[in-house]
């Protein structure tokens, strides 16, 4: 993306202030998305965005500016931006030697999604509105969206670095809105890779918009969720977002080094129930969060972060980790160019135990049953989060029963995770997610076996 | 013509026999200073330019973006868009704005002040909130993040079919979440402070704000749920007004998602309830000349007394529904097509103070915050459910902290449960102003 030797004098400019630290980060992103709603392909759109991120850092100040002028006079122009902002003494040119990073082959792609045409992109769209209008007169609207992006990426530092990655994300959504007595009702369903367009290769798109299309329907049907604190029993796949919440936020290593997560100073301690083992990995492609190295140059990689209920290690970027003078993790991301890097998660999943999922249920005489779960939120100084059930049930004398509107649910992380008395066998990642931190938005995936907590408070309007 | 308005209006020159073409070109200057421990911890500033096609042929429609207003990204936008509409579903009223003959409000942006405005000025703010924040009581424990933001930036939309439109925004705020606490307890407080110069924003005030909002949740406990009437904060009450607002557009009517739908002409609300989306109004911070398709910026009511109204609309929602646009267009983005929404919405308010309407209210909650809105609100069903901090009221006073609560009702009967509604407006950098409002027979769920 860009001349080796341009990248150097890149560098030594931002280094001739006196900065500890320099780095280039250039990003090229294509993306196109179509949206089908009210029974008619909407739109096409698609686009291009490139630019380059420079970062110098000088004792505890960070300077970042950015450009899309990509000329030697444009780069040469941000790096100065970026020196006066950390504002370093002394001076001085620099020399440095870049050695390539070879991050894992995480995602290889078979089919590039520019390389296809658009009406096939259309075609998939039509397909899942006729799917899901037919099951029923009920479902007034289907919205479907596709949506694909490729971002190449090259990252190179004053530290010797540099690596490129080429991540190519499809995704595709559908949501049925459904009429009926109590008014209108909304199924969703919604799956993405990093892959190609291959990702339809092994996608039923009509049972996938039937699937929506149903659970619209079936919540036509649907009784408030209780009030109040009761057991949860979280489906397989469907509940990784509470682990995002509940302690994913709380063990980035810039709310450790803040102070400002209840998880500060507890590595080696008994965080959790002991059923509880859980894992940030970058490397698991084709999952939604998984890229070969992160937007720092460095590989991704698998990291333990509680091991049998014992708090092993928070997540680290890059800034964070030289502070703490230990290696970065692989989680140092940003949303683009125009972002500083900072600790995020990859794929973030709790491990298999032994259990029968359907003994779970069985075995919980009274509670709600997740089936799937929306977005949420936490306050990492704290640790009270909420997240959203967006399938939910009643679960009556260890049976299933009827199912509930939606509502979120609330928590304080450190009590829910010891508070998880029961994990399956039956290990599922979820559908993708995109995790918001700081106004930056980046792409996340989780997973998790069926579970359960022994209480959650359930924020319904039911007594 | 201004710069950016010369090459909207050149793209759209080009448009070919049958074509409409709309051309959105934005540029933006931030700034974005955070403080930590006494020092700078990061300095960002940048400037940022891109462009957005639509192109309408045969009742398709092609969108297309691009980073960069060089001629050859202008080029390459332009024909990507005219490839993409080969591709969409036809609709008859697929559109761009026309010319409406109204004229744009006397809105005068001083944006010079504050794109002048040293950067070593703006250093000093964030540094002194930090300061502050720590100096603002002894209980205070840490203060995770002290900032400064602004943006200056300028849009222009130019349409084949005469929209020539020039908008200037200047916006800069200070933010700070600190942490306080006592033994092994902690709590947080946020609170920020927004202007359209420096001069406008006042840091003790906003350091202030937030430790006390911290300090006054500590020996927080969850309470046992029941139902009870809930007094919305500024900052809550603007949040909830904005998902009203979302359910009032013409697509969300058009397309049957929205739960006020047919109901214009009806009460749907208490009949204290009066709301109009007002971009003209200058004290609003979405204030606007022009929407984001170029077309004037305009009163809208929509709730007078508890009646419906109407609703907000765009080109092609105003022109599928009959009712014409209400310059209500919207983008989140160059690189989102074009939607329609609100931007300054307002309820009329009424003359009570914030501590008479909790008076008044006599027993029942102020919620200083929510969280999950994202998560447990379903803009299509009226479902709304919220995870919440805040103080119970008893005898007409703030009492004891709670925490790890949610708060729960439907849109629909909100509205209807308005009971008390404050005269303490707050303009606040979102699609809505705050106030301090009290809704009735809200299930508060706890233990």
């Amino acid at each position: 993306m860009l001349e080796h030797d341009l990248i150097q004098r890149t560098l030594q400019a931002a280094l001739r202030t006196g900065g500890d630290f320099a780095e280039v980060f250039a990003e090229d992103r294509r993306g196109s998305n179509a949206r089908l709603d009210d029974g008619r392909l909407q739109s096409f759109n698609s686009g291009r965005d490139r630019g380059v991120g420079i970062r110098v850092v000088a004792g505890d100040t960070t300077g970042y500016a950015h450009t899309a002028d990509l000329t030697e006079d444009g780069l040469r122009t941000a790096a100065e931006a970026a020196a006066a902002a950390a504002r370093g003494g002394g001076g001085g040119t620099k020399t440095i030697a870049l050695t390539r990073v070879e991050g894992p082959v995480v995602s290889p792609i078979s089919v590039l999604p520019e390389s296809v045409e658009k009406d096939k992109k259309a075609e998939l769209l039509l397909r899942a509105d006729a799917a899901a209008r037919g099951e029923g007169s009920s479902i007034r609207q289907v919205i479907a969206v596709y949506a694909d992006s490729r971002r190449r990426i090259l990252v190179a530092n004053s530290e010797g670095v540099l690596a490129e990655d080429d991540q190519v994300r499809t995704r595709f959504m559908v949501q049925a809105v459904a009429a009926g007595d109590t008014g209108m009702q909304t199924g969703y369903e919604s799956t993405g890779f990093t892959m190609g367009f291959e990702l339809f290769d092994q996608l039923d798109v009509e049972e996938f918009a039937r699937t929506a299309a149903r659970r619209a329907l079936l919540k036509l049907r649907a009784r408030p969720a209780p009030s109040g604190a009761l057991p949860v029993v979280i489906n397989r796949g469907g509940g990784g977002v509470m682990f995002h919440e509940a302690c994913g936020h709380g063990l980035e290593a810039d709310a450790i080094m803040k102070n400002a997560s209840v998880y500060a100073g507890k590595v080696g301690e008994l965080v959790a129930s002991p059923l509880v083992t859980l894992v940030d990995d970058g490397t698991v492609g084709p999952e939604w969060g998984a890229f070969s190295v992160d937007d720092e140059g460095k590989p991704a990689s698998r990291n333990v972060l509680i091991e049998d209920g014992v708090l092993t290690d928070y997540m680290w970027d890059h800034l964070r980790a030289r502070k703490a003078e230990r290696p970065s993790s692989g989680n140092g991301r940003r949303e683009s160019y125009r972002h500083t890097p900072m600790v995020r998660m990859t794929n973030t999943f709790l491990l298999n135990r032994t259990e029968d999922p359907e003994e779970i249920v069985r075995q919980t005489p009274n509670g709600v049953y997740v089936a799937s779960l929306g977005g949420g939120q936490v306050d990492t100084a704290t640790g009270d989060f909420v997240f959203g059930m967006t399938e939910a049930y009643l679960i009556e004398d260890g049976q299933i029963t009827d199912p509930l509107r939606d509502a979120n649910l609330i928590g304080n992380g450190p009590e829910v995770l010891r508070n998880i008395d029961a994990v399956g066998n039956d290990f599922a990642f979820g559908p993708p997610g995109m995790c918001g931190k700081d106004g930056q938005s980046v792409p996340v995936g989780d997973g998790n076996p069926t579970l359960r907590v022994t209480s959650l408070t359930v924020g319904g309007t039911a007594a | 013509m201004s710069e950016l308005l010369a090459i909207a209006a050149g793209v759209v020159e080009r448009a070919r026999e049958g074509e409409v073409v709309e051309a959105y070109v934005g540029r933006a200057r931030t700034t974005e200073i955070k403080a930590y421990e006494g020092e700078v911890e990061s300095l960002s500033s940048a400037a940022s330019a891109g462009i957005a096609v639509r192109v309408v042929v045969d009742g398709r429609q092609g969108f297309a973006y691009t980073g960069a207003i060089d001629a050859a990204a202008l080029e390459e936008t332009l024909e990507e868009a005219r490839d993409n509409a080969r591709f969409a579903g036809v609709d008859e009223c697929n559109t761009v704005a026309s010319p409406d003959g109204v004229a744009p409000p006397e809105l005068v942006m001083d944006t010079g002040k504050l794109a002048g405005t040293p950067v070593d000025r703006k250093v000093e703010l964030a540094l002194e909130l930090e300061r502050a924040a720590r100096a603002a009581s002894s209980l205070v424990r840490g203060v995770e993040t002290a900032m400064y933001g602004d943006e200056v930036s300028t849009s222009a939309v130019a349409t084949s079919t005469g929209v020539r439109a020039e908008t200037e925004s200047a916006v800069c705020y200070l933010a700070t979440y600190v942490m306080a606490g006592e033994a092994a307890e902690t709590q947080t407080g946020f609170w920020y402070g927004v202007g359209r110069t420096v001069d406008e924003l006042d840091v003790s005030d906003v350091a202030n704000l937030a430790v006390e909002r911290a300090v006054r949740m500590l020996g927080a406990k969850q309470p046992s749920s029941r139902r009870l009437t809930v007094v919305l904060e500024p900052f809550v009450t603007a949040q909830f007004l904005s998902l009203i607002g979302s359910t009032l557009t013409g697509e969300a009517v058009l397309k049957g998602y929205s739960p006020f739908g047919d109901r214009v002409g009806e009460s749907i609300g208490a009949a204290s309830v009066t709301l109009v989306e007002d971009p003209t109004d200058p004290d609003a911070f979405g204030a606007s000349r022009y929407d984001d398709e170029g077309l004037a910026s305009r009163r809208v009511p929509l709730v007078d007394g508890g009646v419906l109204r109407g609703f907000v609309h765009n080109a092609y929602t105003g022109l599928r529904s009959g009712q014409g646009s209400t310059g209500s267009a919207a983008r989140a983005g160059l690189s989102a097509p074009v939607t329609v929404g609100c931007r300054a919405l307002a309820l009329t308010p009424g003359t009570l103070s914030a501590d008479e309407v909790i008076a008044q209210v006599g027993d029942g909650l102020l919620v200083q915050n929510v969280k999950g809105l994202h998560s447990g609100v379903n803009p299509i069903s009226g479902d709304f459910s919220a995870g919440a901090e805040g103080l119970l009221i008893r005898d007409g006073q703030i009492a004891e902290p709670v925490r790890e609560i949610t708060i729960a009702s439907t849109l629909q009967r909100m509205l209807q449960d308005v009971v008390v509604i404050g005269g303490d407006v707050h303009h606040l950098p979102m699609s809505a102003a705050g106030l301090t409002l009290a809704v009735g027979d809200v299930t508060m769920s706890g233990k």
